[in-house]
C-alpha cells in the first residue's frame, strides 16, 4: 500500500525480504524442478553452497544499490554467483537475466507503491543502475570463460612441467 | 505502465523448464560435461570388446548389432556374482538421503546427479528386464525399456560420478553407489564405450607400466633430476637405485608424482625422507604406478594392472612394500588387492626398520602408506623437525575420498600436519574426514574437455576452502593424492585463487632437517622462508 511520504528506498527497505525472496524464486525457476525444493534449503553453506551463495550474493547486491555501495564490490558478489552460471552451461544472456529478473522483481513489489511521477522518476533512476550492473555482469562472464580456457592450458603445462624444466635446465631455448 | 514495459521486457524470456517425469526428459549431452571416447588402439592393446573409432560428440556411436544383448546378458551375469549388486539394485527405498550429498548434485543443480537417481538410470532397466513386477507394470513399477537414449544416458552420468562413496555414508542401507557406477561401467565397456582419459593409460600401463607410459631410463632420468634439484636446495647428493634385488623395501607411488606439478616437490620428499632415514628400499621401473585407472573399466582390468606390484616385489627379493600418496591406488590396494592377487605370502609383515613398530593393519597385503610409515617417526621422534620452515604457510588438509572412506586413513596426515606446520586450521566438519568433499576429477574424470564438469564437482570442496581461506587467510591446500594434486590446483585457481595445493610429504621434507645440509633459504619449490633473508630461517624463528 502506498504511504504518503514514502521515498522509493524506504519502500524498498520495507521490502527488502519480498524482493530478495521473489528475485532468488525466479532464479531457482532456471533449474530443474526436482532441484529446487533442495536449492531453497538456504540454511547451511556448505551443505548447499550454490543456494547459499546465491541467496548471499543477491542480498549483498541488493545492499550494494540500496546504500550506493562501490561497484567494485558489488562486482565481487556478480562474481560469485556468475562464476558459477559460467560454468553450469548458461549462456551470456541466461547471465544478463539474473540481473533483470531483479529488474521485473523490483516492478512486481513495489507495483502498489508507485502511483506517482515522484516516484517512478526514482524507479527509472533505480533501474539505471540495476542496467549498469547488467553490463558489469556481461564483462564478469567472459572473464570467467577466459579463467575456464586458461585452466586447460595451464593444466597441460604443468603436467609436462617435468619436461619443460629439463630442457631449460639442459640449455634448450625453446620446447 | 511500468507493467506493459515489465512485460514487453520479459516476454520472450521463458523463466520455467517443464515439469517432467525424470524418465521423461531426454539426455542432452552439454559440451565440458564429457570426455572424449576411448581410441580403437587403447581397447585393443588390452583385448577389450567392440574396439573401434567413434566420437562421444556424434549420435552414431558404431554399437554393435546385438548391443542390447550384450549389456544384458553382462547385467544377468554381475547379479550372479556380486550380491552385493543384486542387493543395491532392490534394497533402495529412494528415502533420499544421499539425494543431496554428491558433490555433482551441489554443483549442478541437475537432478539426475542426485545418487539415488544415477541409480535408477540402471534400477529402470534392471526392473524392466529381471523383476516380476516390472515386466508386468512397466513405468509404474519404475521400470523402463533398454534403448539407446538410455544407453547415452548411462554414459553421461556414470562418467559425472567419481565413485567417491559420500552418498554412501549417508545411505541407512548402506548403498554403495560407487559400486552401481563401477558395475555400470562395465557394462558400457562390454560395448566399448569407455573414454579416452581411462582407456589410454590403462593400455599405457598395461604395456609400460605406468599410466604415463614412461619407460625405465625416462624414470631414472626423472627421478634423478629431481635428486640434482635437492642437491642444488640442500647440498646432500642422493643416489636411489631402480630395480635392485634384495633391497629390503618396494616403493610404488603414482607416475604423475614424477613428471607433474606439483606431484614432483612430493617426490622429492620421498626421496629426501628415505635418504636421511638410509632406509634399504629400491625403486621399480616395471612396478612403476601406483595408480590404476584399470580399476574404473572393470574390476578384471584392475586385478590384471595390479597384479604387476606382487610379482614385481616377487622378483626383487623385498620383504614388505611402501605406497605413496595416493587416492584410488589406496582403495584398490586396502580393499582389493589382497583378493584379486593375495595372498602375498612370499612377504613379510611390515616393520619399521627405523622405530620397529609392526604394521599390523597391513599383516595381509604387506603394503603400508607413506602417512602411517612418517606418523610412526614422527612419533618416535625419529627426525628433527623445524616447523617454522613451513610458516610461510598457512594450511588446511584436504581429505582425499579413497584415503578417508576407503581405508580410514583420517588421523596419521593430520598428525604428520600438526608436527611440521605451525599454521594448520581444519575447515567445516561436515566437509572433513569420512565426510569430505570429492575434487571432482576422481575415477579418471581429471581429463581437459571435461574442464566444466570438473569444476561443478569441484564446487562444494571448493566453497568450504574458501570460508578457512577468507576467515584464517589459509593458502595451502595439503592433501595426499597425487589426483588431488593436480585437479585441486585447477579448482583452487578458479574458485579460490590464491590457493595452491601441497602433498604432505612436501611439508615434511620442507620441515625436516637432513644431515649435513646446507643453511636453507626457500622450501622445496624455491619459495623463500619466512626470515630466511641474510640469516638462518631457523635459528630466527625455530620453536622445537
Amino acid at each position: 500500500m502506498p504511504v504518503k511520504g514514502m521515498g522509493l528506498r524506504d519502500i524498498m527497505a520495507k521490502e527488502k525480504g519480498n524482493i530478495l525472496d521473489g528475485w532468488y524464486n525466479l532464479i531457482l525457476e532456471t533449474y530443474p524442478p526436482e532441484s529446487r525444493v533442495f536449492l531453497k534449503k538456504k540454511s547451511d553453506q556448505f551443505a548447499n553452497p550454490i543456494g547459499h551463495t546465491i541467496s548471499a550474493s543477491i542480498e549483498g547486491i541488493l545492499e550494494g544499490l540500496l546504500c550506493n555501495g562501490a561497484q567494485e564490490q558489488m562486482a565481487v558478489m556478480l562474481s560469485d554467483i556468475i562464476r558459477i552460471m559460467a560454468i553450469q552451461d548458461c549462456s551470456p544472456s541466461d547471465t544478463i537475466l539474473l540481473i533483470l529478473l531483479l529488474k521485473r522483481t523490483l516492478r512486481d513489489t513495489t507495483r502498489g507503491y508507485v502511483k506517482g511521477d515522484q516516484l517512478f522518476s526514482e524507479l527509472l533512476a533505480f533501474e539505471d543502475k540495476i542496467d549498469r550492473l547488467t553490463l558489469l555482469s556481461f564483462d564478469i562472464f567472459m572473464k570467467c570463460r577466459e579463467d575456464v580456457f586458461n585452466l586447460k592450458v595451464n593444466e597441460l603445462k604443468r603436467s609436462t612441467f617435468m619436461i619443460a624444466k629439463r630442457l631449460k635446465s639442459e640449455g634448450a631455448e625453446t620446447l | 505502465m511500468s507493467n506493459s514495459k515489465s512485460e514487453e521486457l520479459s516476454s520472450d524470456i521463458k523463466y520455467t523448464l517443464p515439469e517432467e517425469d525424470w524418465m521423461d526428459v531426454p539426455v542432452r549431452m552439454k559440451k565440458g560435461m564429457y570426455c572424449h571416447g576411448a581410441n580403437e588402439n587403447s581397447l585393443i592393446t588390452v583385448g577389450f570388446p567392440n574396439p573401434r573409432q567413434w566420437s562421444s560428440s556424434e549420435t552414431n556411436w558404431k554399437l554393435p548389432e546385438n548391443w542390447q544383448d550384450i549389456v544384458l546378458t553382462g547385467m544377468a551375469e554381475r547379479l550372479e556374482k556380486y550380491r552385493s549388486f543384486h542387493i543395491f539394485m532392490d534394497i533402495c527405498v529412494r528415502c533420499g538421503a544421499c539425494a543431496d550429498k554428491c558433490h555433482f548434485f551441489l554443483g549442478t543443480g541437475d537432478p539426475k546427479n542426485m545418487p539415488v537417481l544415477r541409480a535408477e538410470l540402471l534400477r529402470s532397466i534392471y526392473r524392466r528386464e529381471f523383476t516380476t513386477a516390472g515386466k508386468l507394470f512397466g513405468k509404474f513399477a519404475g521400470a523402463r525399456e533398454l534403448n539407446e537414449e538410455v544407453l547415452r544416458e548411462w554414459w553421461y552420468y556414470f562418467f559425472q560420478c567419481t565413485e567417491c562413496r559420500r552418498c554412501s555414508v549417508f545411505c541407512p542401507y548402506g548403498i554403495d553407489t560407487a559400486e552401481i557406477t563401477m558395475i555400470a561401467r562395465e557394462l558400457l565397456n562390454l560395448l566399448g564405450l569407455n573414454i579416452e582419459w581411462i582407456a589410454g593409460p590403462v593400455a599405457n600401463c598395461y604395456m609400460k607400466g605406468n599410466h604415463l607410459g614412461l619407460e625405465p631410463h625416462t624414470i631414472t632420468s626423472s627421478v634423478e633430476f629431481l635428486t640434482d634439484e635437492i642437491e642444488e636446495l640442500t647440498g646432500i647428493k642422493i643416489e636411489p637405485t631402480f630395480n635392485r634385488k634384495g633391497a629390503e623395501i618396494l616403493f610404488v607411488t603414482p607416475s604423475g608424482d614424477l613428471f607433474a606439478d606439483p606431484g614432483t616437490y612430493t617426490c622429492m620428499g620421498y626421496l629426501m625422507l628415505f635418504h636421511e632415514l638410509g632406509l634399504d628400499y629400491t625403486w621399480s621401473t616395471y612396478a612403476s604406478e601406483g595408480g590404476n585407472f584399470g580399476s574404473f573399466t572393470s574390476n578384471e582390468m584392475g586385478k590384471r594392472l595390479n597384479s604387476k606390484i606382487y610379482a614385481e616385489a616377487k622378483r626383487l627379493g623385498v620383504k614388505w612394500i611402501l605406497g605413496g600418496e595416493c587416492g584410488h591406488m589406496w582403495r584398490v590396494l586396502n580393499q582389493y588387492m589382497d583378493t584379486w592377487n593375495g595372498p602375498a605370502d612370499f612377504l613379510e609383515v611390515p616393520v619399521s626398520p627405523i622405530t620397529g613398530t609392526v604394521f599390523e593393519n597391513a599383516s595381509s597385503t604387506k603394503m603400508v602408506h607413506i602417512s602411517e610409515f612418517t606418523a610412526d617417526l614422527l612419533k618416535h621422534d625419529r627426525l628433527e623437525i623445524a616447523p617454522s620452515r613451513n610458516d610461510h604457510y598457512k594450511v588446511t588438509y584436504h581429505d582425499s575420498c579413497n584415503t578417508s572412506r576407503g581405508m580410514g586413513l583420517l588421523e596419521e596426515p593430520r598428525y604428520i600436519i600438526k608436527k611440521v606446520c605451525n599454521n594448520f586450521f581444519e575447515m567445516p566438519e561436515h566437509t572433513i574426514r569420512e565426510k569430505t568433499f570429492c575434487c571432482g576429477s576422481g575415477s579418471g574424470l581429471n581429463a581437459s574437455e571435461n574442464m566444466e564438469m570438473r569444476l561443478r564437482g569441484g564446487f562444494p570442496r571448493a566453497n568450504a576452502v574458501k570460508y578457512v581461506k577468507n576467515k584464517y587467510d589459509v593458502d595451502m591446500l595439503a592433501c595426499i593424492c597425487a589426483i588431488d594434486r593436480a585437479a585441486l590446483t585447477t579448482i583452487m585457481d578458479y574458485w579460490v585463487p590464491g590457493v595452491r595445493v601441497i602433498g604432505v610429504t612436501e611439508l615434511l621434507a620442507n620441515a625436516m632437517k637432513m644431515k649435513g645440509e646446507n643453511n636453507r633459504q626457500t622450501d622445496l619449490r624455491g619459495d623463500p622462508l619466512l626470515g630466511a633473508e641474510g640469516g638462518d630461517a631457523e635459528e630466527e624463528s625455530e620453536d622445537v
